[in-house]
């Protein structure tokens, strides 16, 4: 796979991360991990919690861990919106545990409904296998 | 005619007051850099939501069973006003540019016979619109105390306004904040939230609609509806800061060109009245010494 394109992610306070040349970018989508190449077709999807992966090239990966928000891919121009983003790099153990004991928090709420009761606890899987990375 | 000791008074006084405008207005110029920064970086994000939007609601297939957030309720009898001004004072006219706006349009909901309810963001607005329009405030909220105001009070507002909506408290939802022009003008702005409107529905051409979309449109539009509410409203936050920091800052350089006028006619008065003091003393010298 040669072709490459463009990745914005903004999220309301600024654009986070920006590149020029992606080759393939795998995203927690709604109904199951999805990845883009160039040339897909126009797609808008709504995430849900988990990590983005950003592939420049085979050894070159940028991560980042995010909780909700929405994607536009058109044209070769892959845009991610989210106000809840954080690259994996920035991530320690400490803010991993004040996530998962926030995501806790929710899912005491016995009027949840079962797709969010199900989001919070896919939140929690996710959070902790990166603890464990 | 004040005594030379009372003018030399004013004199000083006036000058520490100067120095206080200065600095105030070299405080609001560095903040300007920094808030006019800060909204030009949330700009895309606010555009791009409001693209996805406009390809989404184009492409619904399933009219009737779409977000209350894009039709409205059907009604159009209560209207929520969201007044966002700022918390401090001493900015020129900029509290009371948006309030006067919004007051304006208040008159012509009333004149019309319809509900009105206004939610104050921000403590000067709430002091201003209190006096006449009291009774219409439903909700109220300030940020004293915060140093920068966040993604997440924004987020904390909107849900305010989405709870409401959905007990069906109004119809209708405006904001009225400042939009920053540059830093001698800004302009007293409504933005109709909820139903949004759907002025630039004609600029998208037909054959942008080709999106492949997962989950299905209606689901993506129940879920982004809320959250566009909120980036709605923390680019007005964003806006409004920067206009704020700007006319201050005119506000201060105005306040610091008069207080400077006002000492050279103080300083005139003194010099005239210190040698009219002079004069008189040697006229009596003099006289004194030919009456010997």
């Amino acid at each position: 796979m040669e072709g490459t394109y463009k990745i914005e992610i903004v999220s309301p306070e600024k654009i986070i991360f920006s590149d020029e040349n992606i080759q393939q970018v795998i995203l927690p989508s709604y109904e199951g991990e999805m990845g883009i190449l160039k040339d897909h077709i126009p797609v808008i999807l709504f995430l849900r919690p988990g990590i983005i992966k950003i592939l420049k090239s085979s050894e070159n990966v940028d991560s980042f861990f995010v909780q909700d928000g929405i994607i536009e891919f058109y044209n070769n121009n892959l845009t991610v919106l989210s106000s809840k983003i954080i690259n994996i790099k920035n991530l320690n153990k400490e803010s991993i545990d004040q996530l998962i004991i926030a995501t806790e928090k929710i899912l005491k709420n016995e009027k949840l409904s079962d797709n969010n009761r199900y989001l919070a606890n896919h939140k929690i899987n996710i959070l902790q296998s990166l603890n464990y990375n | 005619m004040p005594s030379l000791d009372d003018l030399k008074k004013r004199i000083s006084s006036v000058k520490s007051t100067q120095k206080i405008t200065k600095a105030m207005k070299m405080v609001a110029a560095a903040k300007l850099r920094r808030a006019q920064e800060s909204a030009e970086r949330g700009r895309p994000f606010s555009e791009k939501m409001n693209n996805i939007i406009l390809n989404l609601s184009n492409s619904v297939s399933d009219k009737d069973n779409v977000s209350k957030f894009l039709v409205g309720t059907g009604k159009d009898s209560v209207h929520l006003c969201v007044v966002i001004t700022a918390d401090r004072g001493l900015c020129g006219g900029f509290n009371t540019n948006i309030c006067k706006k919004a007051k304006n349009y208040f008159e012509k909901i009333l004149k019309e016979g319809k509900t009105l309810k206004i939610f104050t963001v921000g403590s000067k607005g709430h002091d201003q619109l209190n006096r006449v329009y009291g009774k219409y405030i439903v909700e109220k909220i300030n940020f004293k105390g915060f140093k920068k105001i966040t993604y997440k009070e924004a987020e904390n507002i909107g849900e305010i306004i989405i709870k409401l909506f959905n007990e069906s408290k109004f119809d209708v939802c405006k904001i009225f904040f400042n939009k920053f022009k540059n830093v001698i003008s800004q302009i007293p702005q409504e933005q109709q939230i909820i139903p949004i409107e759907s002025q630039k529905k004609e600029e998208i051409k037909k054959s942008d609609n080709f999106y492949e979309f997962e989950p299905e449109e209606n689901e993506i539009l129940n879920n982004l509806l809320p959250r566009n509410i909120s980036t709605q409203i923390f680019k007005a936050f964003l806006e409004n800061a920067a206009s704020e920091q700007g006319s201050r800052m005119t506000a201060m350089d105005n306040a610091t060109r008069n207080a400077g006028d006002l000492v050279d006619k103080l300083t005139i008065t003194y010099n005239r009245s210190r040698q009219a003091a002079i004069t008189k003393e040697l006229i009596e010298i003099i006289s004194g010494a030919e009456s010997l």
